[in-house]
């Protein structure tokens, strides 16, 4: 099982937000609630797992000089893909999700994949390569948005929780989006340190 | 009566729906570029230009190349290709007639076209209906949201590398340091800009 390794990285030792630091624009301004996560989600897996794919499979004739904007075409055409996906058939999040689903084209962790991994490496690992990576993003997310959408709207996936409890509007906002996150680079930080420590 | 809506405009782009601390576009250059106050001018004044000039060329592609031939599902292929070639062509341009400029600038260009709050003023001019063929004076209200919101990100990094140069002496939790805190400053600086929001329009 050679290949596990490609898949099971991208979840926790290289997970793209928390450890690599990329991707925090879709990852701060979708976590408002868990649909959204989870739509932006398969989204990301999608564009990630067939930009690397293709990538993959034509990296030895891609020029190097040109292989950039050659991967934002490859990427922004499975973008644009989910985009018209998503709107005939889940308008609602199209509409929830807005711009960011255009600006998954400039989110960094699938060019940076694209560079890093899928150009130097074969179609097989590349593509678990893009699973593992995308399922690393959406966990991220999902984390994020649980805690914000519990905190800031008192409920979770839609259904409200507690009766009568006020929820903090802040953290639906812009600043508990930051916070959050920052609670949880802070956490990750200091768990891998005490691993070092041991 | 014109004069006010690009008032508006650009009090909306710059302080109420920042790009940065409110729509959360732009992350990656906010944090990599924000350590030192003169990279973190230098990187702004390269985001201004550059957002202002998408939106310049953006909106007539769209208006008069995409919407008539009816290839809209074009939209994001495209505008990123603008992009890329824009910031070369900026980079070209700029190395031949002014090298003092290129050298200030210079390492900050390639980097702007994965900003997402390039792409994102371009799509969003489309969205808040500036490109509707009903909209006159579209094209202005385009580059005015450009330039207001290149200016909010550009005086969101300038308070940020403000702060971050002051925070580089400050004894600061050892996990808590980087980006974790950056991120907390970034949140509170959020909170502030949220007073904005109750300016009257």
């Amino acid at each position: 099982m050679r290949y596990w390794k490609e898949l099971v990285k991208g979840i926790w030792s290289r997970n793209p937000q928390l450890v690599i630091g990329l991707g925090f624009c879709p990852t701060l301004a979708v976590s408002t609630s868990l649909s959204n996560a989870l739509w932006m989600t398969l989204a990301v897996i999608f564009v990630l797992v067939g930009s690397n794919l293709i990538i993959s499979s034509v990296r030895k004739i891609v020029p190097g000089h040109l292989r950039i904007p050659i991967f934002i075409t490859i990427i922004a055409s499975f973008v644009t893909v989910v985009d018209l996906l998503l709107e005939a058939y889940q308008p609602e999040v199209y509409r929830s999700l807005g711009i960011f689903i255009p600006l998954i084209v400039v989110n960094c962790i699938i060019l940076g994949r694209a560079e890093e991994f899928a150009q130097k490496n074969g179609v097989f690992p590349s593509v678990l390569d893009g699973i593992g990576m995308g399922i690393g993003f959406g966990l991220t997310l999902a984390v994020l948005a649980a805690i914000r959408e519990v905190l800031g709207a008192n409920r979770l996936f839609g259904y409200p929780l507690v009766q009568g409890m006020e929820p903090a509007a802040v953290m639906i906002m812009a600043p508990g989006a930051f916070f959050t996150l920052a609670f949880m680079l802070w956490a990750m930080n200091a768990i891998n340190a005490r691993k070092k420590g041991k | 009566m014109e004069i006010k809506v690009f008032v508006t405009i650009l009090l909306s782009t710059i302080f109420i729906n920042n790009y940065v601390l409110s729509r959360m576009l732009g992350l990656c250059p906010f944090l990599g570029v924000s350590r030192r106050l003169d990279s973190a001018l230098g990187m702004g004044l390269a985001v201004i230009f550059v957002m202002t000039l998408t939106s310049f060329i953006t909106f007539p592609i769209y208006k008069y190349v995409l919407v008539p031939y009816r290839v809209t599902y074009l939209t994001t292929i495209v505008f990123i290709l603008v992009i890329a070639a824009l910031v070369q062509l900026v980079e070209m341009v700029i190395r031949k007639v002014s090298p003092g400029l290129y050298d200030a600038l210079g390492i900050f260009l390639p980097l702007i076209t994965t900003n997402c709050a390039v792409l994102g003023v371009a799509v969003l001019n489309l969205s808040s209906g500036f490109a509707a063929p009903e909209a006159s004076l579209g094209l202005l209200k385009s580059v005015t949201q450009g330039f207001g919101g290149g200016a909010g990100f550009t005086l969101a990094l300038i308070i940020m590398a403000g702060i971050r140069e002051r925070l580089e002496i400050a004894d600061i939790p050892e996990n808590l340091r980087g980006v974790p805190i950056t991120f907390i400053t970034a949140g509170l600086l959020a909170l502030a800009f949220f007073g904005f929001s109750g300016m009257k329009l």
